[in-house]
């Protein structure tokens, strides 16, 4: 990672843009594993509605996840032009559904700001603060809260 | 290589030497057990002393030096290994290999061990040691000059050995050994031993002195490989000193002025005046640890023996000699290393030694050698190089093994995997073309289909292993659960060459110690109670492993009482884990052990009743994708069964397709397939079906819609049914809608990223690179299983 904006004294992070459901979102580009198209999933039983399935990435078993639906936008129905944005979260391989990579951006750490009050408590669970650009704001992804939660063990 | 890995490598010799010493203690157990086990016990400990030494692991070398004084006096004959004695030192080889895994975690003990078992090994060792305490040594002649307080190892060894200095002590030559290149340490501390046994005895050309003391010269040079090796003169000093009265002189003459000096180097040489009326071989058996490592010379002082052996065979003859004696001896080491018999100095000695220090181990005699047995000596010699050269063509030599990291292996299983999935799927798009069967390309694509099953089957079977390795901790297990218990217990194991995945093995070490601990603990009676019952007094727990139809059956059964079913079906009716009055098979009943929080035996006891009961046992096993069966007989003991896939990395299953997914049903659950319109299915209830499937009826569930896919279609026409058999006989019918094929599919985690799905054993990649699911046949039919009444309590145990 760069740190190259010594004037602002803040270190600067490469952040991974992309769309879902008409609003920008971002996560670190260190998350960031790899970048692939839709390719259909295998349907997990008794899953959550946000989680496509599963995917063969090389040999490993990644499940996918709706970002619309887990954002509470709505189900997206995925077809070859979407992407899916392979992340590691702790420890695990996750496949994030999304519209459309729009670009990195290289932002100094001090410019994310905290989500505003006005926000739900939906929107406030997933995102961890935001980043104005011009006309357009980013909302950057708290991942590790993006997977789903404890699954039940003993079910 | 650093000294971290050479520790490493040590410390995995050690697992091989322990093995052998719990060999080797079995076998000395049995009455007529070959004399050669003493040997191999004590070699075995000496070794590990050797190469603790070597690393300067004091807590380690203090007791093993103990256990090994007390062995020697076995070897000696003098001390008879009865069951008593037998039982201290089954107990100081559970406390070496305790010792050997605290060093290697590094939470080293710091003293060597409790003192009650201290104090009964040293009670064992006793006398000699001693005596060795008190010794009574000939002021030194040693002059030192103007070198006071070196550093290096000779002169330590000089100081602080010959000071009668504590047990410990002594261990200074360790230090220059983990420097000078521990490498040779390790490896001169293994072979050493071999060169006890194999070599055939040398010809005495004189009767051994005669009754009466006799002196004897003796010119000791120790080389540096001597010291790296562990040993230490003063030990060897005091061990002469047993057999008599002993002048012991130091010659520093070869010690160069500081600045020149060499620390690595010995420089100090000893001359020995013994007084003894010990025959020669006794004299020279002092020696057999350091043969080759040293110069030797042992010379009687008086005339008519007027003999000298030059043992001062550097250890560069070894090497060419090791090959013809290995093979023999390789296997009680277990491994490999056997081979490099770096000191065999007999072979290399050419036909005219003097006299004997005739060999202290040739085989059949003892040890403790007397004059009779050397004059048959020479006879022996002579046959002697014949018979070891016949011996070494008969007995199958040892395979030559390596040490591979384990993330290797498994990445090359993955990527066999990967190969085996790229096949299918170039298989799949080759037949879409529609080629014709003789066409290069099919019969190519055949041959390359052969050579990955044939990769992917080899490469499993390099993470197989026999399961002795985990068959012989049990022997401790049950030594210790007889104890805590006050029974008498005897384990038989059986198969314990069956190789099983190493995972497998590895994590099957937990559930096979409680039900070991469970079978001591409440499957066999009090002595008097089996006595009482006509029974002998000593129960006996059987462990055995086998292959069977393509899983691994692994049985611990014990010839004791067995399941007291009322007691049982009382104690689960008042836990109100099955409905008062329910009407169970004995087969149920027995299985009601398995349930969680289950404990038959009224008072609780330290040794199994943890809180951890067999559900434990059954649901790591059930992780393994194992199953564990109880089978009882009363008055006539428990059977615990355990059937384990071979190996967690590959599968055989059959692929179906439900509700437009793909996936895999394990071979090994699949009773059968029906066509439903061959097939008898009557409704029950609402909704719910039946298949009359070999007389009995089972449940019939859609798997479909126990997956959540879909809802159950009413119509059965177009589906097919398969019939799923889990342990304990439960059946259940799945309808699926079309079965494509049977093949091997490659596991894959879906826990790693994901997390467990229920009804989902694991994940598998398809010939088109999708991903398909296997499904866990237990999960299913329990869930079908709990629509029959009076199947409630056995679907809980799923």
């Amino acid at each position: 990672m760069t740190e190259h904006s010594t004037v602002t004294g803040g270190r600067t992070g490469e952040l991974v843009a992309f769309r879902v459901a008409e609003q920008d979102f971002c996560i670190d580009i260190m998350s960031v594993r790899e970048i692939r198209g839709w390719t259909e999933t295998t349907v997990l039983p008794h899953a959550q509605d946000y989680v496509k399935g599963v995917i063969n990435l090389r040999g490993a078993v990644v499940p996918v996840i709706d970002l619309s639906a887990r954002l509470g936008l709505g189900r997206l129905e995925p077809g070859p032009r979407h992407v899916i944005i392979i992340t590691m979260i702790g420890q695990r391989l996750v496949g994030l559904l999304a519209d459309v990579v729009s670009d990195i951006l290289s932002v100094p750490e001090d410019t994310v700001q905290p989500v505003p009050d006005i926000a739900s408590e939906s929107a406030r669970a997933f995102v961890s603060g935001v980043i104005t650009t011009g006309e357009r704001m980013i909302r950057q992804i708290d991942l590790a809260r993006i997977l789903p939660e404890d699954r039940p063990e003993a079910a | 290589m650093s000294g971290t890995d050479l520790r490493e490598v040590f410390f995995q010799e050690c697992e091989d030497l322990l093995e052998a010493l719990q060999d080797g203690l079995r076998q000395m157990d049995t009455p007529d057990h070959d004399p050669e086990t003493v040997h191999a016990v004590f070699r075995a400990v000496h070794s590990i002393k050797g190469g603790a030494g070597a690393f300067g692991l004091d807590a380690l070398v203090d007791f093993a030096h103990r256990f090994e004084t007390a062995m020697d006096r076995v070897r000696a004959g003098d001390l008879a290994a009865d069951p008593e004695v037998m039982h201290v030192f089954h107990r100081a080889g559970d406390h070496l290999a305790d010792l050997v895994v605290l060093t290697r975690t590094g939470k080293q003990a710091g003293r060597a061990g409790d003192a009650r078992l201290l104090a009964e090994i040293d009670a064992l060792a006793g006398p000699p040691e001693e005596s060795a305490e008190g010794l009574d040594f000939q002021p030194l002649a040693l002059d030192l000059g103007p070198l006071p307080g070196l550093p290096a190892s000779p002169e330590g060894a000089a100081d602080t050995g010959l000071d009668a200095g504590p047990d410990t002590g002594p261990d200074t030559g360790p230090d220059a050994g983990l420097d000078a290149g521990p490498r040779t340490a390790l490896g001169a501390a293994s072979p050493l031993p071999d060169s006890l046994t194999d070599t055939p005895a040398d010809p005495p050309t004189d009767p051994p002195a005669p009754p009466g003391a006799t002196r004897w010269r003796i010119a000791f040079a120790p080389t540096a490989a001597l010291y790296t090796a562990g040993n230490d003169p003063a030990l060897l000093f005091r061990a002469l000193e047993r057999l008599g009265p002993l002048r012991v002189e130091a010659d520093a003459t070869a010690l160069p002025p500081l600045a020149a000096l060499d620390p690595m180097a010995p420089c100090l040489h000893w001359r020995l005046e013994l007084t003894t009326d010990a025959p020669a071989d006794e004299i020279a058996a002092v020696f057999e640890f350091v043969e080759g490592l040293c110069g030797l010379e042992i010379t009687a002082d008086s005339a008519e023996t007027d003999a000298a052996t030059d043992m001062a065979a550097g250890p560069e003859h070894g090497p060419e000699h090791g090959p013809e004696h290995g093979p023999e001896h390789g296997p009680e080491h277990g491994g490999g290393e056997a081979a490099p018999a770096g000191a065999d100095p007999r072979g290399a000695l050419s036909p005219a030694p003097a006299t004997a220090p005739a060999d202290p181990a040739s085989p059949g005699n003892s040890p403790a050698n007397n004059t009779a047995h050397n004059t048959a000596g020479s006879e022996d010699a002579a046959r002697a190089p014949r018979s070891s050269a016949a011996a070494s063509d008969a007995a199958p030599a040892p395979q030559p093994t390596i040490r591979v990291n384990l993330d290797r292996v498994d990445r090359l299983i993955n990527l066999v995997g990967e190969l085996v999935i790229k096949e299918a799927m170039l298989s799949q798009s080759i037949a879409r073309l529609g080629l014709p069967p003789e066409s290069g390309m099919t019969t190519g694509l055949d041959g390359l289909k052969q050579l990955a099953g044939e990769i992917q089957e080899g490469v499993m079977a390099i993470r197989a292993q026999p399961v002795k390795s985990m068959f012989q901790r049990m022997f401790r297990i049950v030594r210790e659960a007889a104890e805590a218990t006050g029974k008498q217990v005897r384990l038989e194991v059986q198969g314990d060459q069956t190789e099983v995945d190493k995972t497998v093995i590895e994590r099957l070490v937990d559930p096979l110690t409680h039900m070991i601990r469970n079978a001591v603990d409440h499957g066999l009676e009090d002595p008097d109670t089996r006595l009482a019952a006509g029974k002998p007094a000593q129960g006996r727990v059987v462990l055995s492993a086998a292959h069977r139809s393509g899983r691994v059956m692994i049985e611990v059964s014990d010839d004791g009482a067995g399941v007291n079913r009322d007691k049982v079906r009382a104690l689960a009716e008042t836990r109100g884990l099955i409905p008062p009055g329910a009407d169970l098979s004995a087969s149920e009943i027995d299985n009601l052990l398995f349930l969680p929080g289950f404990s038959s035996k009224d008072t609780v006891s330290a040794l199994s009743g943890r809180g951890v009961g067999l559900d434990v046992v059954k649901s790591e096993i059930h992780a393994l994708g194992g199953r564990v069966t109880i089978a009882s007989t009363p008055g006539a003991g428990t059977t615990f069964s355990v059937s384990l896939p071979l190996t967690l990395a590959v599968l055989e299953g059959m692929v179906v397709e439900v509700a437009g997914q793909t996936m895999v049903i394990p071979i090994t659950a699949i009773q059968e397939t029906l066509q439903p319109g061959t097939a008898t299915v009557h409704p029950l209830g609402s909704g719910e079906r039946v298949l009359i499937s070999r007389g009995a009826p089972v449940p019939l569930i859609d798997l479909g819609a126990t997956l959540g896919y879909r809802a159950a279609p009413a119509a059965l026409d177009d589906h097919v049914l398969v019939v799923l058999q889990v342990d304990a006989g439960r059946r259940c019918a799945v309808v699926v809608d079309r079965i494509h094929d049977q093949r091997q599919v490659v596991i894959k985690s879906l826990e790693s990223n994901y997390g467990r799905v229920e009804g989902v054993a694991a994940a598998t990649i398809l010939g088109d690179g999708r991903i398909a699911l296997i499904i866990d046949p237990d999960e299913i039919v329990a869930r079908g299983g709990g629509r029959l009444p009076g199947d409630l309590s056995l679907a809980a145990m799923g």
